[in-house]
């Protein structure tokens, strides 16, 4: 009987990181249906950058509010998980408070640093709940966010109220039960740990019975934990994924200067071969070539885009500071960057689940072009590069536009007609207006 | 102006056995556009006066494909940037100066993957390296004390890094450098790149040039400094639309600097 608890705790614990694994390899597998892009170059530069934006939060303290806030919940969050390493332990072998033998006084700081964090962290969730629905924040209100993407935002800020008081409750009963001596809590005089904060949440508990404290420890403990495995597998249907993917998605983020766009190798060999004066145009072409599937120029689904663009969707967070830096979104266009993110995400797990059901990919009839971006955002884009700048975890949204315009111009000629116009020019007489090319140095009698 | 400058060809330098210092890529803007124009003129005094030796291709020269490339015909780009290329690499050109930050960047940045590599170097950067090397020398004279705020062209600026540069110039003029809300890595588009100069904007409530011709203008500055033939054009319709054409002026570094040295 007395092992019943820690059987539970194991059963428990192995359903909530198998869910949670099993649902991470569907997200790896749904990254791996975009195309194989190669990012394993400069190693130490980008070790260095995922230090520096994802583990340091440069770019998140930009701007100083919402940096400074988040960087507690971070720090709060990284810290506090050492402590459920312990609660885990405890809860496989029944012990109580197994780490405070060996850490002795490192140990009562520590918990006196989870509890200052848990309070802190609780005072920055209510802040950014405030923010979030009370201060009118135009990228928290906007369009994208509403339904879904603003629930799960607080969803997350309520998970963490509770789990932050629980573990403060846990703490405060925990403390008084210590000094009471009861039994299983007890450790010949000794207190185990120090509560800076849960010694003033005690106050509540003090005139309550050790039976009545144990229940309440007990339950405070469990529901912890249980909320814990939660969240971890609520992570996935969540824009919280972040926490994890953030450090990858920073890693292989571009490293070359912004203004530089991919170079299409596919285009290179036919523009060669076309300027290639021995080139001879009724030759066999290369049976090796034949075999493979004729890829589609740039994108319409994300299938045409690369891992790392669908590692962003699914690490995007949807803070909308992207959105908020827009030329286009600020003017009233209807592109948003931070929406771009969120339909290919939305795309992305669409195609995912047909997976799940069917066992492979069957056509839905569906793209991501047109039935999740429209051409109308598409061209609103400028190329500024301002919102992959703004982005505090390296995503790149204007990738995805500009491979998917290339779609758009390459495999359907759908450009816009001034811009065709300008295009045809550029064809003609080397320049996007309708001037002649040998009239370029006319300039050069006006000095 | 006194003395007539002559502006060589690279064909020119190849006829006399010769390669020239830097190739000055005028652009299609500073080549065609009336306003832009004036840039290239200027520019080219710059040059004449510090006695660098330069060509240009001329009629040789084309569009280097930044338009299409970032309106997504990346087929129209490689042709024009592998014909680029060849003549480039015919007249041997190892260093390439630009007005243009959008040519800057496609010739910098995605011509080398095409087989072109050249040391690119924009305008405002070569001119502040003349100065530290002695050979211009630039008195703040005519802008002592203005006011001048400057723009960002995002294909200088958050596209490749290069802030100071053209501030660096202004500071030069003895002005007042007045920062807008947005400036540097945060600085707003002047909606015209990603091919939108050559396209009417979509659906919205406001035009991106006005939105960032208000913001110079609440700065209070005389003169919007800018560095991009095409951030030139639209400040100045914003400028049109605001009604404030007898009271702020834009211009480019180039055009500053040559104004103060009365060339």
């Amino acid at each position: 009987m007395e092992y019943i608890p820690q059987i539970i705790f194991a059963l428990l614990l192995i359903a909530g990181v198998g869910y949670f694994t099993s649902n991470i390899r569907k997200m790896i597998r749904n990254i791996k249906l975009g195309r194989e892009v190669d990012r394993s170059d400069n190693k130490k530069e980008r070790w260095a950058q995922m230090a520096r934006i994802a583990l340091g939060q440069s770019k998140m303290v930009r701007r100083p509010i919402a940096g400074f806030l988040h960087v507690v919940v971070y720090v709060g969050f990284v810290i506090i998980n050492i402590e459920v390493l312990e609660i885990i332990i405890d809860g496989l072998f029944g012990t109580h408070r197994i780490f405070a033998p060996y850490l002795g006084g490192v140990y009562d700081f520590l918990i006196g640093t989870f509890e200052i964090l848990a309070l802190l962290v609780l005072v920055t969730v209510v802040v950014f709940w405030i923010r979030r629905n009370a201060m009118n924040i135009k990228r928290f209100t906007m369009g994208e966010l509403k339904g879904w993407p603003k629930n799960d935002a607080n969803y997350i800020l309520y998970f963490e109220v509770v789990l932050m008081s629980l573990f403060l409750i846990m703490n405060a009963t925990d403390f008084i039960l210590q000094t009471r001596g009861v039994e299983g809590y007890a450790h010949a005089g000794e207190i185990f740990g120090s509560f800076p904060v849960s010694q003033f949440v005690a106050v509540f508990f003090e005139n309550m019975a050790d039976t009545t404290l144990i229940v309440i420890e007990r339950a405070a403990w469990w529901i912890h934990i249980v909320g814990i495995l939660i969240f971890l597998n609520y992570l996935y249907w969540s824009k919280h994924l972040h926490i994890m993917l953030a450090f990858p998605n920073v890693y292989f983020a571009k490293l070359t200067p912004k203004g530089k766009f991919t170079n299409m190798e596919a285009v290179t060999a036919e523009v060669k071969l076309m300027m290639d004066p021995d080139a001879d145009p009724f030759a066999a072409p290369d049976p090796a070539a034949m075999d493979e599937d004729p890829a589609s120029l740039g994108a319409s689904d994300i299938f045409d885009l690369d891992q790392v663009q669908l590692l962003n969707a699914y690490t995007c967070t949807e803070c909308g500071r992207c959105t908020s830096e827009c030329p286009a979104n600020i003017t009233g266009k209807k592109l948003s960057p931070r929406a771009i993110m969120m339909k290919t995400r939305d795309r992305l797990e669409e195609v995912g689940s047909v997976i799940n059901k069917e066992g492979e990919w069957k056509d839905d009839g569906k793209k991501l072009l047109n039935d999740h971006i429209t051409t109308e955002e598409l061209w609103a884009c400028t190329t500024c590069n301002a919102c992959v700048e703004a982005c505090p975890i390296g995503i790149d949204p204007l990738s995805i536009i500009m491979d998917m315009r290339r779609y758009l111009v390459l495999e359907n000629s759908a450009a816009p007609t001034d811009l065709n116009n300008a295009l045809t020019n550029i064809e003609n007489n080397g320049a996007p207006w309708p001037y002649n090319q040998m009239d370029r140095l006319n300039w050069a009698d006006e000095l | 102006m006194s003395e007539l400058i002559k502006v060589p060809t690279a064909a020119e330098f190849i006829a006399q056995g010769k390669t020239p210092e830097v190739l000055f890529w005028v652009g299609c803007s500073g080549s065609f556009d009336d306003r832009s124009k004036k840039i290239t003129k200027a520019f080219v005094k710059l040059l004449n006066k510090a006695g660098v030796e330069f060509a240009v291709l001329g009629a040789e020269e084309s569009c280097t494909g930044d338009p299409a490339k970032r309106a997504g015909n990346e087929f129209l780009f490689q042709m024009q940037a592998m014909m680029n290329i060849e003549v480039l690499n015919g007249y041997e050109i190892k260093k390439i100066v630009t007005a243009c930050p959008h040519c800057f960047n496609t010739l910098k940045n995605e011509y080398p993957e095409l087989g072109g590599n050249y040391e690119v170097i924009h305008h405002t950067s070569f001119l502040k390296d003349l100065i530290a090397n002695g050979k211009l020398t630039i008195s703040g004279g005519k802008f002592k004390g203005k006011k001048i705020t400057y723009h960002d062209p995002c294909y200088l600026g958050r596209a490749n890094e290069i802030y100071e540069a053209p501030r660096e110039l202004i500071e030069k003029l003895d002005a007042a450098l007045v920062e807008m809300k947005r400036s540097k890595r945060n600085g707003l588009c002047c909606g015209a790149g990603g091919a939108q100069m050559f396209k009417e904007p979509e659906p919205g409530n406001k035009d991106i040039n006005i939105e960032r011709t208000d913001e110079a203008l609440d700065t209070g500055a005389d003169i919007i400094a800018a560095a991009c033939p095409f951030c030139n054009t639209m400040m100045s319709d914003g400028i049109k639309a605001a009604e404030k054409e007898g009271n702020v002026e834009v211009l480019d570094i180039a055009e500053m600097i040559a104004s103060a040295e009365d060339l």
